[in-house]
Parts: C-alpha cells; structure tokens; sequence
C-alpha cells in the first residue's frame, strides 16, 4: 500500500491510517489497492453508491460484510442494494434449504447494519434513489451502471463485489474511467439502416439492439444512430440491460435520445469513430429469432417479466393487457419488481387484481437468480433480452422471447403465441 | 496457461477449482494449486467473490499472472489475504512462450514481484 501510485488526498491518507475508524481504513486499503491496479492517478467523491454485494457467492461475501460491521463500518453516501438471493417479503417462494437461505439472508441484512437501504432492487434509478445528471456515483449491477450512465448521464464505473461497498465506505472511488470527460466520448457507431421511417417502438426491437451493440462493441462505447423514440425510458433500460449481459458496456449513447448525445458530434466529443456498423431489419429479426430455443405453438409452464425490475409505468402496461386477454389457465406470470414499487401498486388498490390473472410478484430478488419457478420443466416465456440470456444457463430452462403483449397472449393459450413480430 | 481470459463468475466451479465456462476453450482444466497464466480477466465484477472464496476454500490457484492488469481478481485477492491471511499474488508481465506443463517461480513482495520462467 505504501508504494501505491495514487496520489491521495490528505482525507484519504488520514483514513487509510485509521483516524475514522478500522472498518473505513479497511474499505480505504482496498480502494487504494484497486485504483493503483487500474492506473488512476488520485481518488474523487462520490454521492451515491449501489451496492452488488449481497448476492451470496460464498462464505467469502460474508465475512467481507461482517468484518466491515463488527469493526463498526458505516456508509458515508446515500446506499441502495441490490438484489439478494431471497425475497424478503415472500420467503417462502424462494426454494432454497435453510442452509443456503440463512447465509444469504443474514448478507442482505449485514449490509443494512452498515446504513445500507433494503431497496433490493437492480433498477435504483426507479426509485428515490435516482441521481442526476453529472452526479458522481459508485454503482455496482451492470444494468443499472448502463442505465445511469447513458439514460440519465450520471457517472459511474463498472464496479462490483467488494469494491462497491469500499466506495461506499470511504464515499471516494478512482479518478479514473466513466468519472472523467474525457472517457465519455463514442468509440463505435451503430447506425440503423433500412428501417422505415414509422418503424415501430417494439420491446424487441430494443432488446436485439441492445444483444447486438453489446456483442461487438467489447470494451468500446457504443453510439447508436436512427434509432426510434422509445415509448418510455423501460425501452431504454431494457436495451442496456441486454447491451450489458452479451457484452461489456458500461454506457451507451443515442443520438437525439440519451442526455449527453443532442447531436452525433456531442456523442463523439470531437473523435470520429472507430468503426462504423450497420444494423438492419434482417439482423433484429435474426437476433430475436435466436433468443427463443423453441417454436411457436410450443406450451408454455410459466411467464417471466420484469429484468430488469418492472417500473411503475410497466405494471400499468400489464394490467391494462391482463383486463384485456384475461388469461385464465392458471399459468403463472411471475413480474420481478421492486418493493418500493410494489407497495405504491398496492396503495394504489391495483395488487388484488393479480391472483385472478395468476400473476405472482417477485420482490428483492429474480427469478432467473434463484429457484422460484414452480416447474423447471419446459418453457418458460419472457420479453427480457437479459432474462433470455441467463436464464438457461442459471436455472435450466428453455425459453421463448416474445413482447409483452404476446407474452400475456402465450399463458392465455397456454403455448408459444407471437402476433406482434 | 488458459488461452483465452476467463470470467470466475460462472466460469470456475468454487467447489473443485475446475473451468466450467461451457464456451472457453479450456473447458474441464482445474486451475487449484496451479498458476493461472492468461491475457487478462473477463467478464463479471462478481469475479471478486468468487476468486476470494476459491481462495477461502483452497481451491484457487496459487498465483494469476496476466498480461494486462484487472482490477476485478486483485480486489477478490486482496479481500482474501485481508480476511484469511492466504495469498494468491497477481502478477502482471508478459506471458509469451509459457505453455501449460511449464514451471513458473513467482515471487512478490508489496509491489514488487518477479516471474521466472523454468522450463
């Protein structure tokens, strides 16, 4: 630590040496240790820090938090966290033994101690918790870092496990990456080509575009050129989210969409691109063609919604489509979503129309994270990009991708029903 | 030596220390008790705790030497030796011409660390 080379600040040096207690220093130590191995010259200060910590990967994740609080750590920035491995308000529809349960319960609880707020959400930027343009913020869970970075313009790191409570802890992180101007310019240019001009906002269109930006751009910025104005900001969340999971982006622009993207000049910051792709129709219909393992007509054992976490604005989009399909075979639509959110739904009076339709909230966690579904034999149907891409490798199943609507439409019938694409 | 970077979340099996990533090409390698030479890390910030807890569990290897720094494993390394007091030195350097089956000594002390390449 002694011969690391960043420059700190006297706060830092005063914290590294233990002045504002051992559980700081310790978060301090490993903040250094990080920075030095990615070069930044000096730290900065965040104001804001999500934490990815509490899914439990192992007694390792526990005792990193349980050393933290027995030795007194406190948060110094507003925390939010991240989806555990338990929903905490429906217990028992997680089906986990006792011993794996209570590791993971006790890591989503340990991280309150420290000050943490149980939002148990991968979607903070739905809930108060939202920054703002230009804010520093240290935030782990890779849809959220994209969201804030590109929807709001916000500024973050990919950070994770371990580091993200460090920042946390100290309320520093690197000066270094996504914090800096400099690092914020497009690299790649993704322009739509042969789409016509009334090309529909699709829940599909964004996740293929989003599962396309994210394969080929590796580690560079991605700026998408013609794309059309999403319906709302889910769109563009559900867009980073598959951006994020089939590669490793961290930000994306839009130009005439995303804050920091007026123009396709302001989106390069003066550079010109790298490389220049285009995207057509055919590549979206061949990429949501490959989403899905099975056919239409295929029956179905469960819908899965809600990765990320569904936003207010999309439970009123599902509730008005189950009114309207009314599915009625008893096939469960699971919705991920978060607390916060759930509770405003229910003092709303809107929850008690769910059992009726069998839609099933899922709360602090998700459903491709842990067991929930009932029945891990056959198909399961999603309009996430994301849910599709993890969700066979985690938990097994074979899945369908189709739009929300179609998705409503599939547990009516009971199989695989696409009329909107 | 791994030809490709590898993600430790979903890539490595914390039980066994093997490589489980059904698309790397080193698929079924066990990496415990060995040194992990590779171009780089990859993949997931949650690599950290499942580097750590490798580590934790004696699964780990002994030591990472890549070509590029990732901050990911240092963190999941550091946080190991904080908590348990067991090393697992990252080291970064050029990692031509190093086969698996070769012998490396790798010592480090602080910031300072050399990789000897025996043969």
């Amino acid at each position: 630590m002694h011969d690391s080379s960043v420059d700190l600040a006297p706060t830092d040096a005063a914290m590294l040496r233990g002045d504002e207690g051992a559980a700081a220093a310790f978060a301090m130590e490993i903040l250094v240790a990080f920075a030095d191995a990615l070069g930044a010259p000096s730290l900065l200060d965040i104001t804001r820090a999500h934490i990815d910590g509490c899914l439990y990967h192992g007694q390792a994740s526990l005792d990193f938090v349980e050393r933290l609080v027995s030795t007194g750590g406190r948060v110094r920035v507003p925390t939010s966290l991240n989806v555990g491995a338990v929903d905490l308000i429906h217990p028992e529809l997680v089906r986990l033994s006792p011993r794996e349960k209570n590791p993971a319960v006790r890591l989503m609880k340990a991280h309150e101690e420290l000050g943490c707020r149980p939002s148990f959400t991968c979607a903070p930027y739905q809930t108060e918790f939202r920054p703002v343009f230009g804010e520093q913020i240290a935030w782990g869970e890779s849809n959220a870092i994209v969201f804030a970075n590109s929807v709001i313009g916000a500024r973050t790191n990919r950070y994770g496990d371990f580091i993200d409570l460090c920042c946390a802890i100290t309320g520093r992180a690197p000066a270094w990456g996504l914090h800096l101007d400099e690092n914020r310019a497009g690299q790649i240019l993704f322009r739509l080509t042969g789409f016509p001009a009334t090309q529909l906002a699709t829940d599909g269109l964004y996740v293929a575009i989003g599962l396309l930006i994210g394969a080929k751009s590796a580690d560079r910025i991605p700026v998408i050129e013609n794309l059309p104005a999403p319906v709302s900001e889910d769109q563009l969340k559900a867009l980073g989210a598959a951006a994020a999971s089939s590669g490793s982006v961290g930000m994306f622009q839009a130009v005439g969409i995303t804050p920091e993207a007026p123009t396709l000049e302001d989106a390069f910051r003066g550079s010109h691109p790298q490389e220049i792709v285009e995207i057509s129709p055919g590549d979206v219909r061949h990429t949501l063609r490959h989403l899905s393992t099975v056919a239409d007509g295929t029956p179905i054992t469960a819908v899965c919604l809600g990765t990320p976490h569904f936003s207010r604005v999309e439970w009123l989009r599902l509730l008005a489509l189950l009114r309207d399909i009314a599915p009625a075979r008893g096939i469960p639509i699971y919705v991920n979503t978060g607390r916060a959110t759930l509770n405003q739904l229910e003092g709303a009076g809107l929850a008690g129309e769910l059992p009726a339709f069998s839609v099933i909230p899922v709360v602090d966690t998700c459903t491709y994270l842990t067991p929930i579904l009932r029945s891990l034999d056959g198909v399961v149907m999603t309009n996430s990009g994301k849910w599709a891409h993890y969700a066979p490798g985690n938990i097994g199943v074979e899945v369908a991708f189709g739009e929300m609507d179609d998705c409503i439409r599939s547990a009516a019938a009971g199989r695989v029903v696409r009329e909107s694409i | 030596m791994l030809t490709a970077p590898l993600s430790f979340w979903g890539g490595v099996d914390v039980d066994t220390g093997n490589v489980i990533d059904r698309s790397h090409p080193d698929r079924g390698k066990n990496v415990t008790a060995r040194i992990l030479v590779m171009p780089g890390g990859r993949g997931s910030s949650s690599a950290s705790a499942v580097l750590a807890e490798t580590i934790r569990r004696g699964t780990g290897p002994s030591a990472i030497v890549l070509s590029v720094p990732d901050p990911i494993l240092t963190v999941g390394a550091l946080v190991a030796q904080s908590l348990y007091g067991l090393r697992c030195p990252i080291v970064v350097c050029a990692i031509d011409g190093i086969a698996t089956g070769d012998r490396l000594r790798v010592q480090a002390l602080d910031h300072v660390a050399s990789v000897v390449h025996i043969g």
